[in-house]
């Protein structure tokens, strides 16, 4: 699986059958639930083996699919 | 501070709650002094569960004959090693290992539950008669909230057993709880509640504050400060007062000086209701919004609800951070719940979405 499809992965256990693009909004008006961006943040670290600083943890990083694959990309390299 | 309280007692049944073997012969006696220490652990607000080798149903049919099954939440009544089983109770309350203690008669138990989990308290069921005195089963404060604690715990069971058999998206399941969130300033009845909540909480707590009773009396009193309590309340039942705030309030600024709100709620987006609401009201206030976090091993979620929420780090230094909120990015409220804003000075809200 390339970090695309991981990142899907992981997502679809929690949006239930909704169907979802990669630039769709996973968290609605900018109301994030904390815990589920917790646990996204520490699957992100442990699947990928990359940390997350505190600069990395905006709302803007980890609004959809394509802005998580590039934070992930931009931690790889 | 960190006084060590427990949370949670996990009791063994064969020769500890009661004498005798229950596979062996179903006419076990129930073990006066065990009751005692059961009934006030549960006043004091202090959570039970069982983790015992035995046929789950006899034994559950045994407890409820004797009239206490009611006591013991989420039990664990199996043949594995009973440090799984307590890890389970652990993940159930989601509570720090270090807050539980096991109860159990025989030494092989404990050590195998030591040699796993040696942050757990293993009592000896010979000692029970001791455990109503050892400092970490007195909690400073009993409130109306401890002695309903083990009610309030059930009202979530319910709760989540009704989440697991929906069948949707999280947010509509959330849309059927009827979510009422009210804030207020806090006052003297309340502060025993705060008192026990700032001891209690790690995870959900922004700089790990531990206020005592006088030092909440005071800033309740004080200009300089405002101390706000949530309450949650849903179809299910009352969660109790959840969540706590103290601002500090100087002429054009105010400062976050401890945002805290209850574990227990934790998947509920509490903590971002909480913070919209200070933003907003800072916004009608014309003042700029300020927070002071300390980074500890545990509240990496309550900094990721400031920074999601639309605060931003300013300052990072000697593990003090400051963060400074974007008031334009305050927005609404959720639309699964309704907010009730009870502050006297401003205008009284009904705000529902």
């Amino acid at each position: 699986m390339n970090i695309k499809e991981e990142v899907r992965n992981f997502l679809s256990r929690f949006v239930g059958d909704k169907t979802f693009e990669d630039s769709d909004n996973i968290f609605e008006n900018g109301l994030a639930n904390s815990l589920f961006a917790m646990q996204l943040v520490i699957f992100i670290e442990n699947n990928f083996g990359v940390t997350m600083q505190n600069e990395d943890l905006e709302l803007e990083n980890f609004k959809d699919v394509n802005s998580i694959v590039a934070l992930i990309q931009s931690k790889l390299n | 501070m960190s006084r060590k309280t427990i949370k949670c007692v996990v009791w063994d049944l064969d020769n500890t709650i009661w004498n005798g073997i229950l596979t062996e012969d179903s006419s076990v006696e129930l073990k006066e002094e065990a009751i005692t220490v059961i009934k006030e652990l549960d006043n004091r607000g202090i959570l039970q569960s069982i983790s015992s080798k035995n046929e789950h149903v006899p034994a559950m049919e045994k407890l409820k004959e004797f009239g206490i099954d009611k006591y013991f939440l989420y039990p664990q009544i199996n043949w594995d090693a009973k440090s799984e089983s307590i890890k389970k109770i652990q993940k159930s309350f989601n509570f720090g290992i270090d807050s539980i203690a096991f109860v159990d008669d025989q030494q092989f138990e404990r050590e195998e539950v030591s040699f796993s989990i040696p942050e757990v308290s293993c009592i000896d069921a010979a000692n029970i008669s001791e455990i109503l005195n050892m400092e970490e089963m007195k909690p400073n404060y009993i409130t109306e909230d401890s002695k309903q604690r083990r009610q309030l715990y059930m009202n979530d069971i319910e709760r989540n057993s009704a989440e697991e058999s929906y069948i949707g998206p999280k947010e509509e399941f959330l849309n059927t709880l009827n979510m009422k969130f009210t804030i207020d300033y806090a006052k003297e009845e309340d502060l025993k509640r705060v008192e026990e909540l700032t001891v209690r909480t790690h995870q959900l707590n922004s700089t790990g504050t531990v206020y005592t009773y006088d030092e909440l009396v005071e800033l309740i009193n004080s200009d300089d400060y405002d101390v706000f309590v949530a309450q949650l309340d849903d179809k299910y039942g009352e969660y109790g007062k959840i969540g706590i705030s103290v601002i500090e309030k100087k002429q054009g600024f105010w400062n976050i000086k401890l945002l805290l709100m209850s574990c227990r709620v934790m998947s509920k987006g509490v903590g971002a209701v909480m913070l919209k609401y200070i933003m907003k009201s800072a916004a009608r206030e014309n003042a700029k919004l300020y927070a002071d976090f300390i980074p500890t091993d545990r509240n990496r979620i309550m900094y990721i609800t400031y920074k999601f929420a639309g605060f931003k780090e300013i300052m990072n230094k000697n593990g003090l951070v400051r963060l400074e909120g974007d008031l334009e990015k305050s927005g609404e409220y959720p639309d699964y719940l309704t907010v009730i804003e009870n502050i006297e000075d401003t205008h009284i809200y009904a705000s529902d979405f």
